[in-house]
């Protein structure tokens, strides 16, 4: 099954992270799961300040700057993953190095086909 | 089980069995199979099947085949036949289920059916079930990945088989409410994908402390409500079945050790009329002398199993220490004291620590009694429970001190959840009234 592993953190608390081990701690991590063949693909996002809101209604198109709530916790970058089932989907979320200081959504993804 | 409650529990076991006012020897034998072999058959049916709704489906179509078939003799292995009649139930189901699934999906869970090591012939069915199974539904029924609402919802139905009537009442909603609760946490299994197991060994230490919490919450909420009646047959049922297939783990014998010698005084808990009667005036002649013998044995062993003891022994040693006094005067309360200063430093907690002030009074007096209760109440701790004002008011009054005693039976009055609590605080009030 495929499971896509949200990452929801407060950018303050990434700010606060040291920065080098946090990028080392990441590689460590991506290298892993593509080693075992769990990992599918993963994305870091732009900060949410850079984000944009896009909803249609009646018709008509509405962009409104920044995310689409504003939660403390903001989603900051993915990982798509293939696992055997949902311990070992969350056994993987828990080494995400911003599991310790933020959130990890874990998802199961619709099966194409 | 006493009351009017228990007997209805008791005709309306398994997956909504018809009602039987049955007489005749054969519907009988069907319930007593229902009562039996419902819950096991059902838990190695949903390995066999991997699906909660299938497997229970396939099982109902086997009860009702049973009606039919055992007519004559039940079979050798009633469980055996349930399991390889329900299992080709569930497979006839799924395949009329065609026009709703894609193509691709029914026949890949066909394949993971017959995949299965799935005996053809009954005698095989009976080596398929395992005790393996009944942990399986247990763990699954009780994954962290659901709520805790849920785990208890979803325990209640498939392993205590309780009917959703019954898990409904437990939890004080409409039997249309929980219907939906039970479908959304079966569907949350299988679309997020927890596995039907039981959890590895590094896992295994965590999940069954969440396996523990929801049997204890089983145990100490009120059954609709009414606090004299419980589901503590049901908790101490699955704790005993957990104690014998995870055998010498001190947290599970500690719990049940707890429920056994907390649920023998049962009897002597409430009179006639209904009212409180605190332990101190309890007629010890009342409590269920079987339950004592069973939890005392388990209390060392359960302190024994593991360094540090599991906070459930140690509660279960100081419900022993109750248990075995033959008067309330001869209850060792230093020893109760010690025991409360030892689960403090294990596992801390305001309520824990209101019973330690409690013991304490018995011990050193009232005065240090109120002094832990006060500064509990600085803290804002337990704001909004009885039991704290409750108590207060007790040191309080045996202090003689009835002006500040009353006030804080007020209050616990005030905050007080059922009707014998509020009875009991409003005859102290009028004890203290008449000084």
């Amino acid at each position: 099954m495929q499971y896509m592993l949200l990452i929801y953190s407060a950018e303050s608390d990434d700010q606060s992270q040291n920065q080098a081990q946090l990028m080392a701690d990441y590689g460590a991590f991506t290298q892993s799961i593509i080693q075992t063949g769990a990992f599918k693909s993963a994305d870091r996002l732009k900060p949410v300040s850079t984000a944009t809101t896009v909803r249609v209604r009646d018709g008509k198109t509405l962009t409104t700057d920044g995310p689409f709530a504003e939660t403390r916790e903001q989603l900051g970058g993915y990982y798509l993953v293939e696992a055997k089932d949902l311990d070992e989907a969350t056994a993987i979320a828990a080494r995400i190095p911003t599991a310790k200081h933020g959130s990890i959504e874990v998802r199961p993804v619709w099966a194409m086909g | 089980m006493n009351g009017v409650w228990g007997v209805a529990r008791h005709s309306s076991r398994h997956p909504e069995a018809p009602a039987r006012a049955g007489v005749s020897k054969d519907a009988r034998t069907v319930d007593e199979a229902f009562r039996r072999h419902g819950t096991e058959a059902l838990a190695t049916l949903i390995r066999l099947v991997g699906d909660f709704d299938l497997a229970e489906e396939g099982l109902q179509e086997a009860f009702a085949a049973a009606a039919v078939a055992w007519r004559d003799a039940p079979p050798a292995n009633p469980r055996a036949w349930l399991i390889t009649v329900g299992r080709r139930r569930a497979l006839d189901q799924l395949r009329r289920r065609i026009a709703f699934r894609a193509r691709q999906d029914q026949l890949e869970a066909e394949a993971e059916i017959e995949h299965q090591a799935a005996p053809e012939d009954v005698d095989e069915a009976a080596a398929a079930f395992g005790d393996d199974d009944l942990l399986r539904l247990v763990f699954t029924c009780c994954h962290p990945a659901l709520s805790l609402e849920a785990q208890v919802a979803l325990t209640l139905r498939t392993v205590c088989s309780l009917s959703t009537a019954q898990v409904a009442r437990a939890f004080l909603v409409s039997e249309e409410t929980m219907a939906q609760r039970l479908v959304r946490a079966k569907a949350k299994i299988r679309a997020a994908g927890i596995p039907y197991r039981t959890p590895p060994r590094e896992l295994l230490d965590e999940r069954i402390q969440g396996v523990l919490a929801v049997i204890y919450l089983v145990f100490t909420e009120a059954y609709a409500g009414d606090p004299r009646q419980s589901l503590a047959a049901e908790a101490i049922g699955l704790a005993r079945r957990l104690a014998a297939l995870l055998p010498g783990r001190g947290a599970v014998q500690g719990l049940l050790a707890l429920m056994l010698l907390h649920e023998a005084r049962r009897p002597a808990r409430w009179n006639a009329a209904g009212d409180l009667v605190l332990l101190e005036d309890q007629d010890r002649a009342l409590w269920d002398a079987g339950m004592i013998a069973e939890g005392l044995a388990l209390v060392e062993p359960a302190l024994k199993a593991q360094t540090p003891p599991s906070p459930y022994a140690v509660q279960a040693a100081i419900a022993a220490l109750h248990g075995q006094a033959r008067t309330a005067a001869e209850t060792d309360w230093r020893q109760i004291v010690s025991l409360y200063a030892v689960l403090m430093r294990l596992s801390p907690s305001p309520v824990i620590e209101l019973n330690h002030a409690a013991a304490l009074a018995m011990v050193d007096g009232p005065a240090a009694g109120l002094r832990m209760v006060e500064a509990l109440t600085a803290r804002g701790s337990l704001a909004g429970y009885d039991a704290l004002p409750a108590t207060r008011a007790d040191l309080l009054r045996r202090l003689g001190r009835a002006g500040d005693a009353r006030t804080a039976y007020e209050e616990a009055l005030r905050l007080a959840r059922h009707d014998p609590e509020r009875r009991f605080f409003r005859r102290r009030l009028a004890e203290l009234e008449a000084r």
